[in-house]
């Protein structure tokens, strides 16, 4: 994302191949303990009953419907942020106002809130007693919030950048061969901001699939509420830790 | 200190950067490195620095052998063509890194920063962070900082390279000037033939890591050793530099009869592109009312000759109105 | 001029509806009642040792992983081994990976019964699931990429010339290390390490499989308002929740203030 080239590297001293080898050992040795270990534990689990039964758990009607639900909820999820979290950006970098950077701070604030305090704040609004009468708590749409919630930085944050970096004189040599502002977005400036959106995309999906926290408290583990995450927290919680990795595994997949 | 290096031959992978180079710097001198890109005459300054470890061969400073010795050892002082300075320290604190690690008091650090501050005409700037300082600013606080630590030796990696022209070339005087004051045996590599014949003692011309020649600038242009060292350092050598050829409409001593082949006016100075009867390319620069005196058109004959620049010359400029 | 400000009042309601509303309805509801039901739930001494724990583990996770991500980077940027695109890999999983999973990779690990060490470690007397060690080492798990994904681009954009200066200059390796490439990098790892803060601070997924939530022993700040909930202690609840929000409050201040320079806009 940063434009400059970086300054060149060159070894000041020999001797550093031992220095390295203990480097990468000490690195090594913490991520195997903290990382490795257990996700090779997970993967083994999954498949510990054999291949069939991974796909009975997983075809289960239970799974399908998590599974159904996490991945269409993100879906939506994305499109949602996707298209607000362009126009977001675009407001930010091209526009101006007073506030705006205390706006722009704002947009970080899924990254610094607990996420079970995110689900609470839902909530309050937009639940149970809610003072604007909106009560969708337990539902599929509270899911859908609670995700664009947490997912809201990420299209926002790799889009700016690349929308900052963009030749503003491209959209005015468009504009000034006849474009209107319709077609100037739509032909110049879009394709150029599109692998911004994709990848900010990208991340807010895998976020989404794997998302619990601001979860339990808005949907909880009702059949049609239930998301994957909820439900491999079930089922390890009933001791069914192969089927649990199973669908783990899905969820990694992805 | 004198260096010498022998026999030094340095790859990378299976780029040849060095090939058998053999070169003696005397103590005291200040030589010129001078080469195209590609040549390898920053590999061989770092192989001295001791940044680089040199395949086969050696280098000795002041008789001593030093190839294995590291760089902190050697006591080189290395100012890099983009500048590498300490962006989170100020310019003293810069200045005075080679002093404070040493641990030296901090009266002396004091003391002797200022010193060095004004040798390099920096003092107002002592507070400052190298972001706020210019490309010329910032390569003598470099300066500063390699001659804090005493140095017995000067390299400079194309430090006027990052510059622009002029910056490039008032840097280049007060090189020199510096050089005089300070005496330390200095080494710098270059691209530029105007630039090494300037200001060197002794000009090494390498092309794809050999060494071609090795000679005062004089003895470059009066007798290069080859084809390349012809071409490469005839052309700023032949009769001078650009501002110290001297044109004028009927011949005189040593002056060399040339057609004119172009003329470029570049703001208030004028280049004049030149070719001799041999066929030898040469170029004039001239001031605009110089230009303008003499009169000048493409394809006519005038008389080219080398002058020192002096005040006489100048007023002779006034004899050459056609 | 119309368009401007349709986006703009689109963009700023946007933000309103999802971000700053609820939250501010979290402040007003916990403080509806005035300040002494909040006072109450904190005091609790619950509550009280709920935040130790999760500052606990918070204290262990974060200077780890620093030194961690410094290493890291350092040897990512700076030296050639072999398997750096893994090492790469590992460090970005655990931003792939939903908490709950984490928290089921270190049950099959630590499981006093089945787990491939936790029976070892049980037989030992260690008891890391269901206790303080297995909530830490979700802590540590969650938030190991951000030090090391902040230094990277860092190191990388710095390259090594100022070491080198200070070679020449006669600084050994270490000098070179504590007063060159350290000072040099200390925004990024600031950065980091209050991005790391705050995902210690915040992490449930995982911790909620792990920990086994036992009231006064292995319970955290984020599983406390959990169970809350689900005990109708809602006023109780919200107070912990608000001390959360301030605090991420303050992380974001802080997050704003020390955000590298390409980042910012």
């Amino acid at each position: 994302m940063t434009a400059s080239a970086a300054t060149p590297s060159r070894r000041i001293s020999a001797g550093g191949r031992a220095s390295t080898a203990l480097s990468v050992g000490v690195i090594s040795t913490f991520l195997t303990v903290i990382v490795v270990l257990p996700i090779a534990a997970l993967v083994w689990e999954s498949k510990r009953d054999g291949a069939r039964a991974f796909w009975q758990t997983i075809s289960s009607p239970e799974a399908v419907g998590a599974l159904e639900l996490t991945f269409g909820a993100a879906f939506i999820v994305v499109l949602v942020n996707g298209v607000l979290g362009t126009i977001t950006a675009w407001v930010l970098v091209r526009d101006d106002f007073s506030g705006k950077s205390l706006v722009n701070a704002v947009i970080d604030l899924p990254f610094a809130l607990p996420t079970i305090v995110a689900g609470l704040t839902l909530l309050a609004l937009y639940g149970p007693g809610s003072p604007v009468g909106i009560d969708v708590a337990f539902t599929r749409t509270a899911i859908v919030l609670a995700l664009c919630f947490v997912t809201l930085p990420f299209v926002i944050r790799t889009v700016q950048p690349v929308l900052i970096e963009l030749d503003v004189e491209m959209e005015e040599a468009a504009r000034s061969l006849g474009a209107g502002q319709l077609t100037v977005f739509r032909r110049i400036v879009l394709p150029n901001i599109l692998p911004g959106i994709l990848s900010g995309a990208v991340l807010a999906f895998a976020r989404a699939l794997g998302e619990i926290g601001s979860i339990v408290l808005v949907a909880g583990s009702l059949p049609h509420t239930e998301v994957a995450s909820v439900l491999i927290f079930n089922l390890i919680q009933d001791g069914q830790s192969a089927e649990a990795s199973a669908v783990a595994m899905v969820l990694l997949g992805a | 200190m004198s260096i010498e290096v022998r026999n030094v031959t340095k790859r990378f992978g299976s780029f040849l950067a060095l090939d058998d180079i053999s070169l003696e710097i005397p103590d005291g001198s200040l030589t010129a490195v001078l080469g195209p890109s590609g040549s390898g005459k920053s590999t061989l300054l770092r192989i001295v620095a001791g940044l680089e470890r040199p395949d086969s061969g050696e280098v000795r400073l002041e008789g001593q052998d030093a190839t294995r010795l590291a760089p902190q050892r050697r006591n080189v002082g290395f100012v890099f063509q983009h500048y590498a300075a300490f962006k989170h320290m100020t310019v003293r604190d810069n200045v005075a890194f080679a002093l404070s690690i040493r641990k030296r008091p901090k009266h002396e650090i004091r003391a002797r920063v200022d010193e060095l501050l004004e040798l390099v005409q920096l003092q107002g700037f002592a507070d400052r962070y190298p972001s706020r300082l210019s490309g010329g600013q910032r390569q003598r606080m470099a300066l500063a900082r390699a001659l804090a630590a005493e140095p017995r030796v000067l390299l400079l990696d194309e430090p006027f390279g990052a510059l622009d022209a002029r910056v490039r070339a008032e840097l280049r005087d007060w090189l020199r000037r510096l050089h005089e004051e300070v005496h330390v045996t200095t080494v710098f590599v270059t691209h530029d033939q105007e630039e090494a014949m300037e200001v060197a003692d002794q000009v090494a011309v390498l092309d794809q890591g050999r060494l071609e020649q090795v000679g005062a600038p004089a003895d470059l242009y009066d007798a290069p050793a080859s084809e390349f060292v012809l071409r490469f350092v005839g052309d700023a050598v032949r009769l001078g530099c650009p501002h110290e050829v001297v044109l004028r409409r009927w011949p005189g001593e040593g002056a060399v009869e040339v057609e004119i082949e172009r003329i470029a006016v570049l703001g208030a100075d004028a280049r004049v592109d030149l070719v001799d009867g041999t066929g030898e390319r040469l170029t004039a620069r001239l001031r605009r009312d110089e230009l303008e005196d003499l009169d000048l058109g493409r394809g006519e004959i005038v008389w080219a000759s080398a002058e020192p620049y002096s005040l006489a010359a100048d007023a002779e400029a006034g004899q050459t109105l056609g | 001029m119309p368009r401007r400000l349709a986006l703009r009042g689109v963009a700023l309601l946007y933000l309103l509806v999802i971000l700053l509303a609820p939250l501010g309805m979290v402040f007003y509801r916990t403080f509806q009642h005035g300040l002494h039901p909040v006072w109450q739930t904190l005091s609790n001494h619950f509550t009280v040792h709920a935040f130790e724990i999760t500052l606990i583990a918070t204290a262990i996770a974060v200077p780890l992983n620093a030194v961690f991500g410094v290493l890291c980077a350092l040897a990512i940027v700076r030296r050639r081994f072999r398997g750096k695109g893994l090492l790469n890999a590992f460090i970005d999983l655990p931003l792939a990976v939903s908490p709950v999973v984490v928290g089921l990779a270190l049950y099959l690990l630590y499981s006093p019964r089945t787990g491939w060490f936790g029976s070892w470690l049980f037989a030992h007397g260690i008891q890391v699931l269901f206790a303080l060690p297995a909530i830490v080492l979700a802590t540590i798990f969650v938030s190991v990429p951000f030090v090391a994904r902040e230094v990277i681009p860092t190191l990388r954009e710095l390259g090594n010339e100022q070491e080198q200066a200070a070679a020449t200059l006669g600084a050994t390796r270490r000098q070179r290390f504590w007063l060159i490439t350290l000072p040099s990098i200390r925004w990024a790892v600031i950065y980091g390490v209050i991005l790391t803060t705050a995902r210690c601070l915040g992490e449930y997924g995982a911790v909620a499989v792990v920990s086994g939530r036992i009231e006064g022993r292995t319970e955290t700040a984020t599983t406390l308002i959990d169970d809350m909930i689900q005990n109708f202690q809602t006023g109780g609840a919200y107070a912990v929740a608000v001390v959360l929000a301030a605090i991420a409050v303050v992380v974001l201040i802080l997050m704003t203030l020390t955000r590298p320079k390409e980042e910012a806009f």
